[in-house]
């Protein structure tokens, strides 16, 4: 150790030696100290990447096998005696023939043997409701077809589907099972002669929701979100934007702006469900617009994000250096030329930050559109902001809810479509802001 | 380890602590020359020209008020045609406040209050119905601390002109640009790279491209704020002969903490002391003749 030889520091009675011991001595416990807050920083980071891992793994286990479907070829006969017993090829008795029929016959015929009523409902049960549509489309397209015979890959049953892909047990005891022992014996045929094959679901992402999980998909929720979403940035960006401006730039300082700002983050932490409510007595009961519309869902969803927008638009706002604004105002711009030519350019990527978590939020919201009438069952994928809709999230929660096995899967795989549109809003966050960004 | 005593300061030490502190008793000091002063520290008078023929700016009795806080009292001053008049005084004094008054950016500052006549050319610039923006174009402003916008060194001095409608079309535009660059003697560095942005240049080639900005506009009076303090001396330098052929065709009124860059670019000073304007004068006449003790102490370096 140092002995205090230094003879100016004695003289000024500042102890020199004495200061640089004491440091010493606490020096192995200010570095044990940050080892400490290191490791708990670390940990906690290891601890949300680890759940993060657990929640992606357990919705991509539980959701891949929604994007395969199971197929069955069937040999189809169009039979002109049933589809156009007259042969004059009118549209509308086309459309309205019975082609349920035709897949009933073609079952018939893979496996004549099968003879009793309830034989034959079981045998029928293999393949989707949405044969018939496929083969009607087919016909629609085109008449000539009928009269030959075609082989047809068909749409089979949801628990078809489910027994394929191997989420029905087929040593649990009949009884137990959706699918019985007949129906296994039909299929094992079926996928020994080849007819059964897996392919890419379309229909997951082309078709609306349906009450058969084969034939449900995700286009009608995906719609809704993206209209209502629509609604919401056309609405919320601007005005919220405006309104930070104002607070910020124009405003007085007095007990009103107060008021209105202790309001705003009140608003900002208020749950959802009330803006739902909100909606539902104001836009809907009052200005009488269609329930379960875009409109409705994008104008709550408004209130609910402009809290969002506006305090972190307030917030960007006050992190523009104010030598910009006293440069802009130095050499005569107006108040608002400062604001639109250096401040808003400064404040602009912030903004963006905050209207995009806004817009996540807005995205991944369902409580308060259950409110609205956003959570029917709605097949038609919808056109424009006034046609009935439902949301993603809102779909989740339907999907969650259904009896069906075959609509576990297509919920995870509708989350992970969630969770993709989450994941580009954030990436469209991040290249918008890496453009506007400026240095200084 | 050996123990060792904390000693106490020596009485040796105690004047250097407390000096400056005692106003009434002077200081002890056998190099100073003989004082010239001859008004008594505790006058808050103004004393010297506070006037001068045909002034550009005129200012009456002009006080600032910084919510209950009187920041600046009742100053007097005239600033005249084609002069460069130094405001000079210890940290808070009110000298930047008082030239913040001159083209009102302290209406910008919450709370602040100014009242008082401020005659610029005729007309009583100290008044809720003058336009600041017009005002702000013919009353130019250099900061202290360089603040280019973040954009191209084109557009930083394009802006101006560009909001008040000075140049038809972009070839005039460029025109000013290329002038005032050169005006305020940048041309030579920058003239390659004027799409690259202004923030990239050197802290004192930023502060002259605040200088181009501000003439751009064409301003009558150019206020700067300590436009050297965060400059080196070379730079200051160029600043400096900046300043004095801008005079020429300017009137500017510059505040600064350097006596010796007060005494080289001003021909009147105005020395400021806690809101105070204690005393106007030649400069010369006041750095070699002070009258008021507080001036003279200022410039002697006793205090400040």
């Amino acid at each position: 150790m140092n002995k205090p030889v230094d003879a100016l520091g004695e003289n000024a009675g500042i102890p020199r030696a004495r200061s640089i011991d004491k440091v010493n001595a606490g020096l192995k416990r200010r570095h044990a100290e940050e080892r400490r807050f290191k490791f708990y920083g670390r940990l906690a980071i290891g601890a949300g990447i680890l759940f993060l891992a657990l929640l992606f793994t357990s919705i991509v286990a539980k959701g891949y096998g929604a994007f395969v479907q199971s197929y069955i070829k069937l040999d189809v006969y169009f039979d002109p005696q049933l589809l156009d017993p007259e042969g004059k090829r009118d549209p509308q008795q086309l459309r309205t023939a019975d082609y349920g029929a035709l897949v009933k016959a073609s079952l018939r015929a893979s496996f004549p043997e099968v003879t009793g009523r309830r034989d034959k409902r079981a045998l029928y049960g293999l393949v989707s409701n949405g044969a018939d549509l496929e083969l009607r489309n087919r016909v629609l397209a085109d008449p000539a077809i009928i009269g030959s015979r075609q082989s047809l890959w068909v749409l089979a049953d949801d628990e078809v589907d489910m027994l394929l892909k191997g989420h029905i047990d087929r040593s649990v005891p009949e009884t137990n099972r959706r699918i019985k022992d007949n129906q296994i014996a039909w299929l094992d045929r079926f996928a020994a002669e080849g007819r059964i094959e897996k392919r890419f679901n379309t229909t997951f992402f082309t078709a609306g929701d349906s009450r058969d999980p084969e034939l449900a998909g995700i286009r009608g929720a995906v719609a809704g979100s993206f209209l209502t979403l629509i609604v919401t940035l056309a609405l919320s960006f601007p005005i919220g934007v405006s309104a930070a401006v104002y607070l910020e730039e124009f405003a007085p300082r007095n007990r009103w702006t107060d008021l209105i700002e202790v309001n705003i983050n009140n608003l900002a932490a208020v749950p959802s469900i009330v803006f739902g409510l909100l909606g539902l007595a104001v836009f809907i009961n009052f200005f009488g617009i269609p329930r379960s519309a875009p409109l409705v869902g994008g104008l709550v969803l408004t209130l609910m994000t402009l809290p969002t927008i506006i305090i972190a638009s307030r917030a960007a706002l006050k992190s523009v250096p104010p030598s910009i604004r006293e440069a802009a105002l130095g050499v005569g711009a107006s108040p608002m030329q400062t604001i639109l030519y250096h401040v808003l350019p400064l404040a602009m990527p912030g903004m963006l930050t905050g209207t995009i978590i806004g817009m996540a939020q807005a995205l991944g919201e369902s409580a308060p559109l259950l409110m609205i009438g956003m959570v029917a069952f709605i097949v038609d994928v919808p056109d424009g902001i006034f046609d009935p809709a439902t949301v993603l999230p809102v779909q989740i929660y339907l999907w969650a809810d259904s009896p069906e096995r075959a609509f576990v899967e297509r919920t995870s795989a509708a989350i992970m479509v969630l969770l993709v549109f989450l994941i580009a809003m954030n990436a469209l966050a991040v290249v918008l802001r890496k453009r506007f960004e400026r240095r200084w | 380890m050996e123990h060792v005593e904390t000693q106490l300061p020596t009485p040796a030490f105690q004047p250097a602590l407390l000096s400056g502190v005692e106003v009434d008793t002077p200081v002890q000091d056998s190099v100073r020359v003989p004082r010239s002063a001859t008004v008594a520290r505790d006058s808050r008078d103004t004393i010297g020209e506070l006037r001068v023929e045909q002034p550009r700016i005129r200012c009456n009795d002009v006080n600032v008020y910084y919510g209950d806080k009187r920041a600046i009292n009742s100053i007097n001053l005239d600033i005249g045609r084609n002069e460069v008049i130094a405001l000079i005084g210890p940290s808070g004094c009110g000298k930047s406040t008082f030239l913040r008054c001159l083209n009102r950016m302290n209406d910008t500052i919450d709370g602040c209050r100014v009242n008082g006549d401020i005659v610029l050319d005729g007309v009583n610039i100290n008044n809720n119905r003058i336009d600041v923006v017009p005002l702000r174009a013919q009353v130019g402003m250099v900061f202290q601390k360089p603040n280019p916008f973040p954009k191209s060194i084109w557009e930083n001095i394009a802006f101006g002109p560009r909001i008040h409608g000075l140049a038809q079309d972009k070839e005039e535009l460029d025109d000013i640009v290329v002038t005032s660059l050169k005006r305020a003697g940048l041309w030579e560095e920058v003239h390659d790279r004027l799409d690259q942005p202004g923030t990239g240049l050197s802290g004192g080639q930023q502060q002259r491209l605040c200088i181009a900005r501000t003439i751009a506009v064409g301003p009558e009076v150019i206020l700067m704020d300590e436009p050297c303090s965060a400059l080196d001396p070379i730079a200051t330098a160029k600043i400096e002969d900046l300043i004095d052929e801008l005079r020429e065709q300017f009137t500017i009124c510059i505040v600064t903490h350097s006596m010796q860059q007060a005494a080289r670019v001003s021909q009147r000073t105005a020395y400021f002391h806690m809101g105070d304007l204690i005393e106007v004068g030649a400069t010369d006449e006041v750095f070699t003749n002070p009258r008021h003790e507080l001036t003279e102490d200022y410039i002697t370096g006793r205090f400040g």
